[in-house]
């Protein structure tokens, strides 16, 4: 087993969670998912679209900001990603910061497209890399998007999994409520639960997450580094090795 | 025939308590412009960003200009938290309407069709809805079977500003896909706009140019302003300065912090001037 960084990890896991076909978009300030989708692309033949909307690199959108929305409101988006200050056990989001709202303790940007995307596209991969108590909460002080929703409110979209820095859990919109699918290599089930605030199922054998096979690892470093540089050039170059050929 | 001015002028064109649209960081912003409403002491404005803000909503909220904040998010990006709009939200000088990206760009799209409101999928559940009490949730009034719904009504700037590549003598604009702000030029009463390069010829004209024109029946003011999008970047001319924003990120973590770099990149030499 070759040596990897904790980044490549994570981008390995995402690329195992991502479908063999259709269209996953990517929004701002997302190295490691849009490195997983371009790995993926790659490893499809392209069967799999990256749409990344930060920069001009894999960008395909030509109709300004709405077109994400509107693309995922036809159902044209199959993938996307959201993270949060905060996720709580029935997978709500919080964006917009910590302590009572309006005046809160901590403010943070804001809740961005996240109540939309998350209703709107089939597959929405969670990704929050801290995996801590202060993250991962009971309940949520501002639910920036819903986890689930009544059924008298149209709903395609949704969670489908998490990916942190300790495990993997996928989440049952019916029942509401995440579980434990494997800790990564290092990490125990104990470890998890004294970080989660949440409770979550957890299963009689829990697997370790599969690591990054050499071939894998080559593909991202020799193809996705060149492809990732377009959108994150330091990024490339800090994880995946890669440095743009400077022109003159 | 748009009136060609300088960028101060168009600056008092601007009304204190104006509702004005802001693009979003990545999407050809007009700093100076920004800068010369500073240094005309604009006050209570009520900003819309379309439908993220960094530099521009933080700059003008440091400095007392803005009175209400509305927007999807607002953020310095890679650079990290934007610190004067922190600052006023958790110290309450500031009054924030939280939203999401697409009720602002479908707000927007219902000024452009002049229509009071429109519907939109998804939200519902949001804190966001439960503190919006402009906007409503009601039955599909359809009976399509598709239960609730939200409106949001139609939003309508006062002004909108953008910051184009190129200018034609007629008064068109040219700002490519960033098609936001063919949103924000239709949506609001007017739309001052700064230029960097002026096109010589008829934008309406060229069939490359045209798709990316905003005639000039949208443009109620324009002024030139070489690197008049700096320190954000104008894509295809000039990248945003990272380093000065991640300085600015830091300095203006404090009042006098944003004081000092007001005075020194903003107010310049009025500020000696005037001491």
């Amino acid at each position: 087993m070759a040596d990897y960084s904790s980044e490549e990890f994570l981008i390995s896991v995402i690329t195992g969670l991502l479908p063999e076909k259709g269209n996953a978009a990517v929004g701002a300030a997302s190295p490691v998912p849009g490195s997983a989708v371009l790995l993926k692309r790659e490893l499809t033949g392209g069967a799999l679209r990256a749409s990344l909307i930060q920069g001009t690199a894999n960008n395909p959108f030509t109709d300004g900001g709405r077109e994400l929305f509107d693309a995922a409101g036809q159902g044209r988006i199959d993938v996307f990603f959201l993270g949060g200050v905060q996720i709580d056990g029935q997978a709500n989001l919080n964006l917009v910061g910590t302590g009572a709202y309006p005046a809160l303790e901590r403010r943070f940007p804001g809740s961005f497209g996240s109540p939309y995307m998350y209703f709107t596209v089939p597959n929405v991969i969670l990704f929050r890399p801290e995996h801590t108590r202060r993250v991962f909460v009971e309940k949520v002080d501002f639910i920036s998007a819903p986890g689930v929703s009544p059924p008298d409110v149209h709903r395609i979209g949704g969670p489908k999994a998490l990916v942190t820095e300790l495990c993997l859990m996928s989440f049952d919109r019916d029942k509401g409520r995440f579980r434990l699918e494997s800790v990564h290599p290092g990490h125990s089930v104990e470890e998890v639960r004294d970080n989660t605030g949440f409770d979550f199922d957890v299963p009689d054998n829990v697997p370790t997450t599969a690591e990054p096979s050499d071939e894998m690892l080559g593909v991202l470093r020799s193809k996705i580094g060149r492809e990732i540089a377009g959108t994150y050039p330091d990024f490339a170059e800090r994880v995946l090795g890669y440095r743009a050929e400077m022109t003159a | 025939m748009t009136d060609q001015t300088d960028v101060a002028a168009l600056a008092e064109q601007v009304p204190d308590g104006a509702l004005v649209a802001l693009p979003p960081d990545y999407s050809f912003v007009p700093m100076e412009l920004i800068r010369a409403l500073i240094r005309r002491g604009v006050k209570d404005l009520h900003a819309i960003a379309v439908p993220v803000s960094g530099m521009a909503a933080d700059l003008l909220i440091g400095a007392g200009c803005l009175r209400v904040m509305e927007a999807a998010a607002v953020s310095l990006g890679e650079a990290g938290l934007a610190p004067s709009f922190t600052r006023g939200v958790q110290d309450g000088s500031l009054t924030m309407k939280d939203s999401t990206c697409p009720a602002i760009h479908t707000a927007l799209q219902a000024s452009e069709k002049g229509v009071p409101f429109m519907p939109l999928g998804g939200i519902i559940g949001s804190d966001i809805v439960k503190y919006r009490n402009d906007w409503k949730v009601v039955d599909d009034p359809m009976g399509e079977g598709n239960g609730r719904i939200l409106l949001v009504p139609a939003i309508r700037p006062d002004v909108a500003f953008v910051h184009a590549p190129l200018a034609d003598r007629h008064g068109n604009i040219w700002v490519g896909k960033r098609h936001e702000l063919f949103t924000i030029a239709h949506a609001a009463k007017t739309t001052l706009a700064t230029y960097e390069e002026l096109h010589d010829g008829d934008l309406t004209e060229d069939p490359v140019l045209s798709a990316g024109t905003i005639p000039a029946m949208y443009i109620g003011g324009l002024a030139r302003a070489v690197e008049g999008a700096k320190p954000l970047g104008l894509a295809g001319s000039y990248g945003a300065d990272m380093d000065h924003i991640r300085a600015y990120a830091k300095e203006a973590r404090t009042q006098e912090g944003f004081d000092a770099y007001l005075k020194r990149e903003v107010l310049g030499g009025q500020a000696e001037a005037a001491s």
